[in-house]
């Protein structure tokens, strides 16, 4: 036998079993999300036999012992905390990317890249960790307690300008530099020109890092947990305690029993399906930015 | 008319560039805060003892021994078994399915969607299905099983991609030796790939490490340090997380542990960069500085 | 006025200029004596010079050609004309460029102000992503012209100028992204044009466009310079014959792009002095 026969033999023996067990172990990893929803909705249906959707907005308030599972205070609180992030985080990103694409001399702005992407690399709870200790007792001094709608604001807007950065600064690379130079010669400011032919010519890719940015913020826990009060009431005030719907999930999680277990469930469903709509928009809008690059 | 219209303009102009400056300004400060505080705080903290010692009087004292040792096991065991599956999918994308057909479609289509879903969701589902169902119960392995699931997608992405740019160059050169298409991957691809690959299991451990929900749910709070993977063990994060939240005066130790924390992920950070330069170094032959 | 070091033939040509130039600019108002100067200019990229030390005198309300193979700089000249050049970090420039009819005290550090007295028309169409109407106002709007009629009348005075009106009065609003490529480039001139530049800068303008639009932005370039004075950056020797009031020769000597010869284009192209001139012509 010469080696290329030899090796045809061995490779005939071994292959029968390499593809197919490939094939095998890819599919299940495609099996997973399929296994998480199935889990969430076995988890949850009890509760939708009793009584469909409608009564997680109408039923008297949140009191699980009692059968009551309205869950419009935390639905609130978490979406009003995500608009507040943004609103925060939105100029910050922005302007930290057109700072860095177009004005600054290039090894600053390279230096100024890698701190935001470092940033963007620092775990949740580190931040929760610094919002537990310098946020909340500056905004105990103003408003006791300290721990409130804003400072869950203000944290997880510091955690999502990396996100909104980045993209941002993507959307921006797209932008052809025929429309700068054609907005330079007919005498346009920088600034004018920045503000007026540039960010319109990328507002897709800034939409796309918004809905992103803001896809991260409404699925935040730990931050939320650390720094939000926990207490379950519509906010009137940014100085109110809040919680959202993933703190909820993760302080009752491990007590919760029967059907107050089966409201859980519902919950990450929710979440579940709120960031997957948040998720699948934001990349289609950052889609049709990338066909305008050049 | 024209000059006196000018001398406004320029106003604005640089009114405008001020604040851009400004809100850049604003917000680097803001981003630093959160360094410059657990640096400072944590400093005061870490050193060798506290790597090394046991945690003593509800963590307000002593070291994080236990707790990295459990850490280390819950991120060892979600590689040990994402990687299979991610090598799978990996392979599979690029060299087995066909990539316009159904399987190929379905598999991107369920890794976007994973890599999506809130950490919260998962700390669910491994409650349900890894602690009750399987009957794990709060356990490192129930911990790193979950974290799998995490992983998975971002694992994937990154070695398809590798694979990908190895296999543009290479398969045809295998092949045209007479190579199965088995021998071509495992012997050429995969070598030539190896550097990216490994990049991106760094990249996973990264996010890996950085989770805290997940864990919450499903590893547990113990801060003995663990004798088997059915033991239950907190992970750096989650011990972050009691000391500063149900722990009074537990702040001190959750800085030096955030500290500790943070140079782990900047040294798995370091290799990642330095194994993007190995690897560039095998593709092209040179070591091009990176910009 | 000869103090240019480089030892060209005559690289300045005499401000009033001799009957024995050909019909198409004999209407040309030559009496005037306006000029740019642009005196020893140098444009190097980092540690790289692009073209060196070049001496010139644009006639006003006229068109110069700017010839030569590619590499020779004359791209990076035009671009010293409306300073576009301060968009490249790296790009440095040394000499002078003179407009004698403008008070350029008015200029100062800031180049918007000169960017408004003198207008550029680019290689690619390159109209911005709005509408027509929005590509056309928004100059005016930038430089403080907001009176609705107004705006109105020079947006139909600048379509007209250059041919479009016809075309697109009745889709003013509709995307300027979907002209031809023959309709943008006219749309990007009468974008320039609506300002009332009294320069205008031509790098190449028709060199990704078909013969008939290439026709009819030269007619245009003969019917503005009456006007206006227009410096064309162009590859087509034949253009250039048919276009050019006068025409500055550039070549690529030691690696560096500098002047070789200037004057009158009737001159240049019938009786070129300097031997790399009759070399380049032969391609004509």
């Amino acid at each position: 036998m010469t080696p290329a026969t030899l090796s045809l033999a061995l490779s005939k023996r071994q292959g029968w079993l390499f593809w197919p067990t490939l094939s095998l172990l890819a599919l299940m990893a495609a099996l997973v999300i399929f296994l998480i929803v199935a889990f969430l909705l076995r988890e949850g249906s009890p509760l939708f036999a009793q009584g469909g959707i409608a009564r997680f907005f109408t039923d008297d308030g949140w009191w699980p012992l009692e059968a009551s599972f309205n869950m419009t205070p935390m639905l609130l609180a978490s979406l009003y905390l995500t608009m507040g992030a943004l609103f925060v985080a939105t100029p910050l990103g922005v302007a930290i990317a057109l700072v860095t694409t177009f004005k600054a001399p290039a090894r600053l702005a390279q230096l100024l890249r890698n701190l935001v992407e470092l940033s963007a690399a620092i775990p949740t709870v580190v931040y929760g960790l610094w919002g537990v200790t310098s946020i909340v007792p500056i905004l105990n001094m103003w408003s006791p307690p300290g721990a409130s709608l804003l400072a869950g604001i203000l944290v997880v807007a510091l955690m999502i300008i990396p996100t909104i950065t980045i993209l941002t600064q993507s959307a921006l690379q797209t932008v052809p530099q025929a429309y700068i130079q054609g907005s330079a010669a007919l005498g346009v400011s920088s600034s004018q020109t920045l503000l007026r032919v540039v960010i319109p010519a990328s507002s897709q890719g800034i939409f796309s890092a918004m809905v992103l940015g803001a896809a991260r913020a409404i699925g935040e826990t730990m931050v939320v947990l650390m720094v939000c009060g926990n207490i379950v009431q519509v906010p009137t005030s940014l100085f109110d305690p809040v919680r959202t719907l993933t703190a909820n999930i993760a302080l009752e999680m491990p007590y919760a029993m029967g059907d107050h277990r089966a409201s859980l469930f519902v919950a990450g469903l929710v979440m579940l399906l709120l960031v997957s709509a948040l998720v699948a928009l934001g990349e289609w809008a950052s889609m049709r930015q990338r066909r305008m690059a050049p | 008319m024209k000059q006196a219209l000018t001398r406004e303009l320029d106003y604005r102009d640089l009114a405008w560039t001020g604040l851009m400056y400004a809100l850049t300004l604003a917000a680097f400060a803001m981003l630093l805060w959160p360094l410059f505080t657990v640096f400072s705080n944590g400093l005061q903290v870490l050193s060798w003892e506290f790597l090394l010692a046991s945690p003593a009087n509800a963590g307000r004292s002593g070291g994080i021994a236990p707790i990295l040792a459990s850490t280390l096991a819950i991120v060892l065991t979600s590689l040990a078994a994402a990687l299979p599956l991610a090598f799978s999918v990996a392979v599979m994308l690029t060299e087995g399915f066909d990539p316009e057909g159904w399987a190929a479609r379905m598999l991107r289509c369920s890794l976007d969607i994973l890599s999506g879903i809130p950490s919260v969701v998962f700390g669910l589902f491994g409650l349900s299905f890894f602690c009750r169902q399987l009957g794990l119960g709060y356990s490192i392995l129930a911990g790193g099983l979950t974290l799998a699931c995490m992983i998975l997608p971002t694992l994937a992405r990154s070695m398809a991609f590798s694979l990908e740019s190895a296999a543009s160059a290479h398969r045809a050169g295998g092949t045209a030796l007479g190579l199965s298409r088995q021998s071509v991957l495992w012997h050429v691809l995969v070598p030539v790939a190896l550097p990216g690959i490994c990049a991106g299991i760094v990249l996973a451990l990264t996010r890996g490490l950085a989770e805290t929900a997940v864990l919450l749910f499903t590893s547990g709070y113990s801060d003995r340090m663990p004798e088997s993977l059915l033991d239950s063990g907190r992970s750096i994060s989650v011990h972050i997380y009691d000391l500063s939240t149900n722990v009074p005066g537990g702040s001190p130790n959750a800085y030096g542990s955030a500290l500790a924390l943070l140079l782990l992920l900047a040294m798995l950070s370091f290799s990642v960069h330095a194994i993007t330069r190995w690897m560039q170094r095998r593709m092209t032959g040179t070591t091009t500085r990176s910009h | 006025m000869m103090n240019n070091e480089h030892r060209a033939i005559t690289p300045v040509p005499p401000a009033n200029t001799a009957p024995r130039t050909p019909e198409n600019i004999t209407q040309r108002n030559t009496l005037t004596g306006d000029y740019i100067e642009i005196e020893s200019l140098s444009v190097s990229y980092g540690n790289c010079t692009v073209v060196e030390k070049v001496t010139l005198r644009v006639q006003r309300n006229s068109v110069m050609a700017l010839i030569g193979p590619s590499g020779c700089g004359k791209s990076s000249l035009l671009y010293c004309l409306n300073r576009l050049n301060d968009l490249v970090p790296c790009c440095s420039v040394e000499g002078s460029v003179n407009f004698s009819w403008m008070d350029t005290k008015l200029f100062g550090k800031n180049s918007t102000h000169l960017r408004r007295q003198v207008g550029m028309l680019f290689q690619r169409p390159n109209p911005f992503p709005f509408s027509i109407r929005k590509n056309l106002e928004f100059a005016l709007k930038q430089h403080g012209i907001k009176a609705r009629a107004e705006i109105n009348n020079l947006i139909e005075s600048a379509l007209r100028e250059v041919g479009l009106w016809d075309e697109v009065h009745d889709r003013l609003d509709s995307s300027a992204m979907a002209l031809s490529g023959g309709q943008q480039q006219r749309l990007c001139l009468a974008r320039a044009l609506v300002l009332d530049p009294d320069v205008l800068l031509m790098d190449e303008p028709c060199s990704s466009l078909d013969p008939m639009s290439t026709e009819k932005i030269e007619t245009l370039i003969r019917n503005l310079s009456k006007r206006r004075t227009i410096v064309l950056v162009t590859h087509s020797l034949s253009q250039a014959r048919r276009v050019a009031d006068q025409v500055a020769v550039f070549w690529k000597v030691d690696g560096v792009g500098k002047l070789i010869e200037c004057g009158n284009s009737k001159d240049v192209f019938e009786r070129p002095q300097h031997s790399l001139t009759k070399t380049y012509l032969k391609f004509a």
